[in-house]
This record gives C-alpha cells, structure tokens and sequence, in this order.
C-alpha cells in the first residue's frame, strides 16, 4: 500500500487511523511481516496450479513415457520405453490421416465462425430495435449443453430420416448420406461445430467493435468513405489485436474438441472425422481396453501444436508493439 | 477497511482454509471403499435403478442375508471399467462388482479379481458357454448373474402384408427372400446397429460366427461373406444407409416407428416390443446354411476385487451366493425381466413363470462369449479392428475384402500375433 505524502496529510484529519503513524522500527517488522502475509496470499493460488496444472501435465508426460498397459497401470510398473510411444503414434497409419482432419477441421470452422462471427459483430454494431433479443438469441448455441446440441445435429442430418435431407429433397436434391459417408462426414461435424463456434466469436469481436472510437468513423464519414471502406479501413484493421486473441482461442479450442465429433459419428465412419482429439479419446476410453500411453503422447503432441501457435501470436504481437 | 494488524491473522486462516480443503479432498478419497467391517460396497451397471428401486432392494436383502449392509454405486457401464481400475490402483477396490463380461478378462489381467476358487465358490452348475467369458487361462474369475444376447424380431403385420411367413427364414439364402419380399410390398426392410463402438461389433458377430468365421482370422472368406450380407443389404436398400451410425437404441428405435419388418436387437427390448402399436415376434439369428448362429453374449458378472483385509472373503462370498442361487438367478430375471439365468436349472425355473422367453433360452444356450477361446485381452482389440472394417465397408470407402484384409493386418499387429 502506498500512500503520498499529500494523502497522508489529508488523512490525518480524517478519523482513518490505520496508515497514519508509521514509526521507523515498527516499518521495519511490518515489512518483514509483508513478506509473509505475500506467501500466505499466494500459497492457495501456488497450491491450486500445482495440483490443478503442473501435476496432470506431469502425469501425462509421465503416461507417454512409459508403457503403461492396463496390467502396469494397475500395479503401477509400467516399464519405462522413453519415446517409443511417440514414434509409434507418428509412424501410425492412421498419423497424416488424423493430421490432416484436425487441420481440415480447424481451419474449416475458424475461417467460417471467425467470418460469420465478424459480420454479425459489425451488424449488431448499429443497435436498433430489438438488437439487444436478437443478439441474445445467437448465444443460444453456447448455452446448450453440447449433449443436447451434439445428438440434435446428429438427427437432422441423419440419412434416411433427417430434416435436412428432407428439405433438400423437396428441391429436388438427392439424398446425401451426411454422416454415413466418408465423404461428406466432415463437412457435416465442421457445419455443427462452426454453429457452435459462432457465438463465442461474435461476443468477443462485438465487445472489441466497442472500443473503437466512434469519431474516427464520423471523420471517416465526412471524408466521404462509405461503409464497405470503412469496415476495410477503419474496422478490420483497429480490431486486429481482438481478432488475433479471438482466432488463438478458437484455434486452441477447436484443436481439443472431442464431445460434438464424438457423439455425431465417433470419428467414423472408416476413420473419416478422427482427428488428433477423438483418436487420444478413443484410445483411452473408446475401446473395451484403456491404452493410456499412446492416448497421452497424441494428446502431447496436441499441446505442442497449440503452444507453438501460442508462440507464434505472442512473437507477432511482440513485433506490432514494436513498430 | 481491514486494518493492518488483522490482516496477518486473516490471510494466514485463508490460506489454512485453502491448505485445509485441499487436504480434505485427498484425504477422503483413501477411505471410500473398504470401510468398515459390517459395510461392504458394491458397484453394479444400473444407473437406471435408483435407491429404493426393486433392484436396489434385492441387493440390499442379499446383504441382509450375509448380516451386512451394502453400499451400492451405480456407474454407467463404460465408466465402470475406469472406475474398477482407477480404484484397484489406489487400493479401494469394491468388494464386489457387477461387470459387463468382455470386461472381465481386462480386469482379471491386471491381478485384480480374485478367482472363484480363491473365493471357493461353485462354478459347476453354470453353462459353460456363458462362464468362458470369464475363463482365462484355466482360472474362472466370476460368475454370470444372468445372460442376455441377440436375435431377430420382426413386425408381425408387415410380414403378414408380405406374405411372407417369419418359420420360413431358416438360413441367409431364405433370410435374403423375405427382405426381397417386404421391400417389393413397400416396406423398409431391416435395421441393426453398424456403430463404430462395441455394440458394433457385437451386432455384426452372429453373421461373422454365423458364416463359420473365426475372430482369430478377420480376413477369412468366411468373413468376407458375412461383411458382404451386411453391404449387400445396405447396397439393395433392404437396410438403410442409417445402420452405419447407429447405436442398438437408435436402431429400436427405428424399428418402434413400424416401418421395418425386421430390427435386430436384443433381450433387454422384451417388455418394449410387447409394448409396441404392432404385433412382434422373434425368431434366432439364422446361420448361412441354416440353423442358429452363435450369437454373443451379454450380460454381467459378478466378480470379487482383491482385498487387503482377506478376512471380507467369507462375507463376500456369501453375497455372492446369495445372487447365484437358482432363485437368486430367477429373481434377477424377474426384477430385470430380460435376464436369462446362467443354470439348467434356473432357466427351466424361469420358464415355468414366462414361457414366452423360450426362443431367448434357446438363443442364450447356443451363444457364445466374447472373450471366448482364451482370447481375453486380444478381444478388444481385435473388435475394434472388426467394427472399423465393417464401417469401411458399409459406408463404401473400401470392399468388404480390402476392408478386412486391413483389420486383419492391424489386428495382428495390436495383439503381436
């Protein structure tokens, strides 16, 4: 606590007595009793990431280093195999294939909710009557347990009874096997999960149009700019720090999602939509037999990957605070 | 404003608190099972029974009876598995679980369940079909406490429609005619559950057994001609494209709209088909040249984890008898009304009571375990290869051979064989 000379001052004709007489040698014992009462603050907070953060983190490395089979997790002698684990997960048929979902499927829902997001952002920007309802509705998605939202995506585009093929039939479109084909099963998770993506974007993208001043638009209004170069202009590029956090979130949220993938098709069919996420998942819960370690050491790789995009943000801020 | 004397003292208590919980959250997790010497736990798969239910009840008599109480948790089944080993390696093992049976030989191999001769119970009378789910290496590691496996029903109006007469389906050859024919009337034909989990793989073995298949060989022509039924079906829209995904309850209730003359399903969906706005019926999983297919069992275990304190063992083994007594067994069916009793005995008990399960009691004695032919822990991992192919196959990214002839391959490489 810091306290001016001035407010000191002041303070002494208020009746607050507690900062007021300060002698040197009680200064002296209070601060070496600070240096507690820090730890004492901390500690909680020092205990809840040790326990919460470090140890699972630990743990995992630990499950990825060792072969730990159902047996060995048991009795808790898993023999120690170093990056075994590693090279027969990335040496894995099934490797470049979960690879290459995970990317198709990040890519394919970051692009869209971060688009979809910003446009909705930038039209609820001007308030007008019932705005505020509207804009409440689109939050709908994120309020839905994915339980809910995960199966009804799933009957919707279900083959033979669902309505969206129902809909596409009565204009004439055939029947597209949304879920049953391997095809077309990622586009159909991607749909579900850029929907579900959409509101997180549009809060954030909408609370950073906030903070843009609105003269700089009344200037840029007066200079004659009309809306498409005002957003080009003036919007996109202002909200560039906002836009850059909300796409690291998305990104790092995406690359884990496990639950919508896994209840609309189980990272089927033949492998379609297993990417990085459901092929961990499947290993250690999907099948009769848990197989720890080589579930730990995709979910490893799939923290490395995020880091590194985490990385790659900070870098590029780093370098925009700079210029 | 606190002042600054109380503040030492405050954040010292928060931080005790905090220190306080913490410790509080692990330490009461040690003493969770195993309590004290007249409480004994029990965890079975039936959420769906809650406290005071008639299930619960019959747990806690049997208790009673062994002059204990008994705690009991009900985890769903997937979760059981986890929790059974989670606990095993913290040294809290139940006393006694109830655990679905491809799941016994994964818990067995990690030296966690006593074997019933430990235990000193009585094996004898149970089928041996049924048992060998539990059978590894010459040890039995539990008992089944009731049985439960697949067969065929149908919707006894559209087939009336059809014309076609449901004794008729004898073998695939006569199977395939009667799809033919109720299609041809306008009717869906059949529905089963091609999901890319377990219960996959567990719809599709009457065909893969059925056919003369062996789970040793995924590759087999024999197996290729069972994967080629299921992709021919799908391919003549005698089933629809939907089977790829669906679970055995989306398939029910599939078949429940009235719409499909044949849904393939099992036991536990006796009390629904009687319930159902159609007339039903049943007959068994027809083989390829005829006869009943071998279909896999369902069904739980009751099994003993190892305990510290062997001094529990008799008391435990008492509870245990108590559930697998040719009474016990009927009584079980009775509060679960799908179960078929594991015993010679216990069926015909159950048979005088409800005469209607009779194909059920036929279904259940030529079924066949999983885990069977000392398979054990190579059965995961084979299953989840089948049921890849078989989604391969029937979503149309690979031939029913090439499909198979992968699943072979990576089988062999998960179980080293």
């Amino acid at each position: 606590m810091t306290v001016s000379a001035t407010d000191r001052a002041s303070a002494m004709h208020d009746d607050t007595v507690a900062v007021t007489v300060p002698p040197e040698r009680r200064r002296s014992a209070l601060r070496q009793g600070s240096r507690w009462v820090a730890f004492g603050f901390a500690a909680p907070l020092l205990v809840y990431l040790v326990a919460f953060y470090a140890y699972p983190l630990i743990r995992s490395i630990d499950l990825s280093i060792h072969d730990y089979n159902v047996r060995a997790f048991v009795q808790g002698d898993a023999e120690f195999v170093g990056l075994q684990n590693y090279i027969d997960v990335v040496s894995a048929p099934l490797f470049g294939k979960a690879l290459l979902n995970t990317a198709i499927f990040v890519i394919g829902s970051l692009v869209f909710q971060y688009a979809i997001g910003l446009a909705l952002a930038v039209f609820f920007r001007n308030s007008f009557r019932l705005s505020g309802v509207l804009r409440a509705l689109f939050l709908v998605p994120w309020l839905l347990p994915l339980i809910v939202s995960g199966s009804t995506w799933a009957w919707m585009l279900n083959s033979d009874n669902g309505i969206v093929n129902a809909a596409l039939q009565a204009f004439g479109i055939g029947q597209i096997n949304w879920l049953t084909s391997p095809d077309t099963a990622m586009t159909a998770v991607v749909i579900a999960n850029i929907w579900l993506g959409i509101p997180f974007n549009l809060v954030i993208l909408y609370a950073g149009l906030q903070n843009i001043p609105a003269d700089v638009y009344e200037a840029a209004a007066l200079d004659g700019a009309g809306a498409w170069r005002q957003f080009w202009s003036i919007t996109f590029p202002l909200l560039r720090p906002v836009s850059a956090i909300t796409l690291l979130l998305g990104l790092v949220y995406t690359l884990k999602v496990v639950d919508i993938i896994w209840i609309m098709t189980a990272g089927g069919p033949a492998n379609a939509t297993t990417t990085l996420a459901i092929w961990s998942y499947r290993e250690a819960f999907g099948t009769g037999q848990p197989d720890l370690s080589p579930a730990a050491a995709v979910g490893n790789i799939l923290i490395v990957i995020a880091l590194i995009f985490g990385f790659l943000y900070l870098r590029t801020q780093r370098r925009q605070e700079d210029s | 404003m606190i002042t600054r004397k109380l503040r030492v003292p405050i954040a010292v208590a928060v931080a005790a608190v905090a220190a306080g919980a913490l410790a509080g959250c692990a330490g009461s997790s040690d003493s969770g099972s195993s309590g004290s010497a007249d409480t004994y736990t029990w965890w079975d798969p039936y959420p769906q029974h809650e406290e005071g239910s008639d299930w619960a009840e019959r747990v806690q008599a049997c208790g009673n009876e062994a002059g204990v109480t008994i705690e009991r948790t009900a985890y769903d089944t997937t979760s059981l598995t986890n929790q059974a080993l989670l606990s095993a390696q913290e040294g809290t093992s139940p006393d006694v679980i109830l655990l679905d049976n491809p799941a016994v030989s994964t818990l067995a191999d990690t030296g966690m369940l006593t074997t019933t001769e430990e235990l000193g119970l009585d094996t004898s009378p149970i089928d041996k079909n049924l048992l060998a789910a539990g059978e590894i290496d010459g040890e039995t590691y539990g008992i089944p406490i009731g049985a439960n496996t697949l067969a065929l029903y149908y919707n006894a109006d559209i087939l009336k429609d059809a014309g076609v007469d449901p004794a008729s389906i004898t073998d695939w050859a006569s199977l395939d005619a009667a799809l033919a024919g109720v299609t041809a009337a306008g009717h869906k034909g059949i529905t089963f559950a091609g999901i890319n989990t377990e219960e996959g793989s567990f719809q599709f073995l009457p065909w893969f057994w059925g056919a003369g298949a062996d789970l040793t060989a995924l590759d087999s022509p024999q197996a290729v001609e069972a994967l080629e039924l299921w992709t021919g079906w799908v391919k003549k829209g005698y089933a629809p494209n939907s089977v790829i995904g669906n679970s055995q309850n989306t398939t029910w209730e599939e078949f429940l709209t009235g719409d499909f003359a044949f849904a393939e399903n099992g036991t536990w969906q006796v009390n629904s088909a009687a319930g159902a706005d159609f007339a039903t019926g049943i007959i068994e999983l027809p083989a390829l040249k005829g006869g009943v297919a071998p279909a896999p069992t369902g069904g739980e275990f009751i099994i003993a984890p190892v305990q510290k304190d062997t001094s529990r063992y008799d008391t435990t083994k008492r509870i245990i008898d108590c559930m697998t007594t040719a009474e016990g067994f009927v009584e079980t069916a009775d509060t679960f009304a799908y179960y078929i009793p594991p015993t010679s005995e216990g069926q015909e008990e159950l048979l005088k009571e409800h005469p209607e399960l009779e194909t059920w009691v036929s279904a259940v004695q030529s079924a066949k375990g999983r885990t069977s032919d000392n398979l054990g822990t190579d059965y995961p991992l084979i299953s989840e290869q089948l049921w890849t192919a078989v989604q391969s196959a029937l979503s149309g990214a690979a031939s029913p051979q090439e499909a198979l002839a992968a699943a072979q391959a990576a089988a062999a490489e998960a179980t080293g064989k």
